[in-house]
């Protein structure tokens, strides 16, 4: 137990909590008033998700034909933002499930968080292919559900419907992985409150939890378990995304590296929107003592790591496009580089193969403002990694005669800001209305790092 | 038919793990341990066996599976064939990704809901025998009191030697 701690092991939270201030400091953000600066954030997100709302119902009563989109380009920017959000995601589950299988203790100090912004992360992706149908009122159809049309089932061999299977299962399992995970927590909450409404709630969904060992045993097993499944889930997640494209045979998505290359980049642009998120979070709600610079340099060397393997999917992607000898193929990747969208394949590469190579000096990883800045030029740089890819292939393909360009409408930049309206409301209401931190997952590293005479009492 | 509780309270997770472990040996009979966390090596003190639960996964997991690949067959080449770019009707390899979905979402979504029916858990229920304070800092050892001989004063000594914080004693009605 305690004593045998090695000394190599930093503690994970600092400042010599007890069990009790533990549960305080966690339930102080929503247990007090909102503050003027979580008004002003949620007002401005909220006027972002009306400036998406009001185009999502433009371009739905008047039809896609008010997006950029042409004969030649016929997926840009909705998929584009589709991909990046689902993308964004991933790092929540990498958090979640596999740092969990790994025993990597620090992950608890973000985990719930890093849930949540998966969920409304796959929410906002699930928005643009919904929209992209044109005929939304229908998308019920891409269940494959009896019906009096043959019975025409949908087609079991196209990747947009393993597509739509993998988004409705990931969404479904992480949302469940989150709520198992929030049960302790919302009896605590439970406990503790003085309102009565709230009493009543958190009473209804903490669903009778008092704390038994023997539930716990088997919460311990279950939470286990779903890790276990979550994990490949994420995995075949995005690699059934990059079917999506890879099945095709336009030059620049036909290609075999795209589903290690599709998780890498994800779990690359997932930690940044994490870090981003968690140095914002940790600063306005004072959780210093709980998610630690130590917690921003494990992210941080994540981030390196993924990174690097991006690094070497382009890299080798380029290389495959030059040695392969396909002429189509070579032309798609000198065209990505020096074509006419030249400048956004540049801004990728800069962001995402540059920018994380900061991230090597331990200086700069424990800088959190150059953390937060870094950070945000990652989220960019892997958004334009998605443009690179799904955009620049299509508007150069086989004949030149129907080669086209591809500007973005009003409306399809207006639904994107819609997008991070929709997430950051969402998140904003989380950080409100329940524990941002694992509570109890918490209280069973308080010891960690501790000699028995320093540690948790 | 009531029976007599002797609950113990203590303030850290050594302590609760060690009067436990004591508890057991003592050939006490433990009712359960309530804790605010996860105390990792209490299934060993209170010598829980090894949950059930994986197995049910596991069914769950291959009924999805098989189900769902049955379910494509069924619909790609039986129910209504359609050719699409004369690829054959029943391609197996095409039908792994969403087998693979289908099972995950099975083993998962089912494994919880077996947890929640077991563990008598669902929403609204109002928390039977909550101690107080076992969600915020408090961990309670509760034991029956199986025959008249239960020595309360023993009990006693027994756990103040491991920090014990407080004593209780509770009347219970038993489920049976």
């Amino acid at each position: 137990m305690a004593e045998h701690y090695s000394i190599l092991r930093k503690p994970l939270i600092l400042g010599n909590k007890s069990y009790s201030d533990v549960t305080h400091d966690v339930c102080a953000p929503f247990e007090k008033k909102s503050s003027t600066l979580w008004w002003i954030t949620f007002f401005a997100a909220v006027s972002m998700l009306i400036v998406g709302v009001v185009a999502t119902v433009y371009q739905i009563q008047t039809g896609i034909g008010t997006w950029g989109l042409n004969n030649t380009v016929g997926w840009a920017f909705d998929i584009t933002n589709f991909v990046f959000w689902i993308g964004i995601g991933h790092a929540g589950t990498l958090i979640s499930a596999i740092l969990f299988l790994f025993n990597q203790k620090w992950r608890t100090s973000v985990n719930r968080s890093a849930e949540a912004m998966t969920i409304f992360a796959v929410i906002c992706a699930g928005i643009f292919p919904i929209i992209h149908m044109g005929r939304p009122w229908l998308a019920f159809w891409v269940f494959p559900y009896p019906n009096f049309r043959g019975p025409l089932w949908v087609n079991f061999r196209s990747p947009l419907v393993w597509d739509m299977f993998a988004i409705s299962t990931y969404f479904i399992i992480s949302l469940v992985f989150w709520y198992v995970g929030l049960i302790p927590d919302l009896a605590t909450i439970r406990d503790r409150t003085k309102s009565k409404l709230k009493k009543l709630l958190f009473g209804f969904f903490s669903l009778g939890w008092n704390g038994s060992n023997k539930t716990w045993s088997r919460y311990e097993t279950v939470y286990l378990l779903l890790a276990g499944l979550a994990t490949p889930l994420v995995v075949s997640v995005h690699t059934i995304i990059s079917w999506d494209f890879a099945t095709s045979v336009i030059p620049g998505w036909h290609t075999t590296i795209f589903p290690p290359y599709f998780v890498a980049g994800a779990v690359f642009s997932g930690f940044a929107m994490v870090l981003t998120l968690m140095i914002i979070v940790r600063k306005v709600f004072h959780f210093e003592e709980y998610i630690t610079t130590k917690h921003i340099e494990s992210m941080c060397k994540i981030i390196i790591a993924t990174g690097g393997m991006v690094g070497l999917a382009y890299a080798t992607e380029f290389f495959i496009a030059l040695y392969s000898g396909n002429p189509y193929e070579k032309f798609a990747f000198i065209n990505r580089a020096l074509g006419p969208y030249s400048w956004a394949y540049w801004i990728m590469v800069f962001c995402n193969i540059f920018i994380p190579q900061f991230f090597w000096w331990k200086k700069i990883r424990t800088n959190v403002a150059l953390v937060f800045i870094l950070s945000i030029f990652i989220n960019i740089g892997m958004w334009f990694e998605r443009f690179v890819i799904i955009t620049i292939s299509l508007t150069r393909d086989f004949l030149p005669a129907s080669w086209a360009n591809y500007i973005p409408t009003s409306i399809e930049i207006a639904t994107l800001i819609g997008s991070f309206g929709l997430f950051f409301t969402l998140f904003l209401l989380f950080a409100r209305f329940l524990p941002m931190i694992s509570i109890g997952e918490i209280k069973g590293v308080l010891s960690y790092g501790k000699n028995s005479r320093g540690g948790s009492k | 038919m009531t029976r007599r509780l002797f609950i113990s309270y203590f303030e850290n997770e050594k302590d609760i793990l060690n009067a436990t472990n004591a508890a057991r040996e003592n050939n006490y009979k433990i009712l359960d341990v309530y804790t605010p966390y996860a105390v990792h090596g209490m299934d060993e003190a209170m010598g829980l066996k090894p949950s059930k639960l994986p197995w049910i996964c596991l069914a769950l997991g291959l009924f999805g599976a098989i189900a769902k690949l049955w379910y494509q067959v069924w619909t790609s080449a039986t129910s209504w064939p359609v050719n699409v770019g004369g690829k054959p009707l029943s391609s197996i390899p095409a039908f792994v990704p969403v087998t693979f979905e289908v099972m995950v979402l099975f083993a998962g979504v089912g494994t919880v809901l077996t947890f929640f029916i077991i563990s008598k858990l669902r929403p609204g229920k109002k928390p039977k025998a909550l101690y107080p304070k076992v969600t915020d800092n408090r961990f309670a050892l509760v034991l029956v009191q199986s025959d008249a001989r239960f020595d309360i004063d023993e009990a006693k000594k027994i756990f103040s030697s491991f920090n014990a914080v407080e004593y209780e004693e509770k009347l219970e009605k038993e489920e049976n």
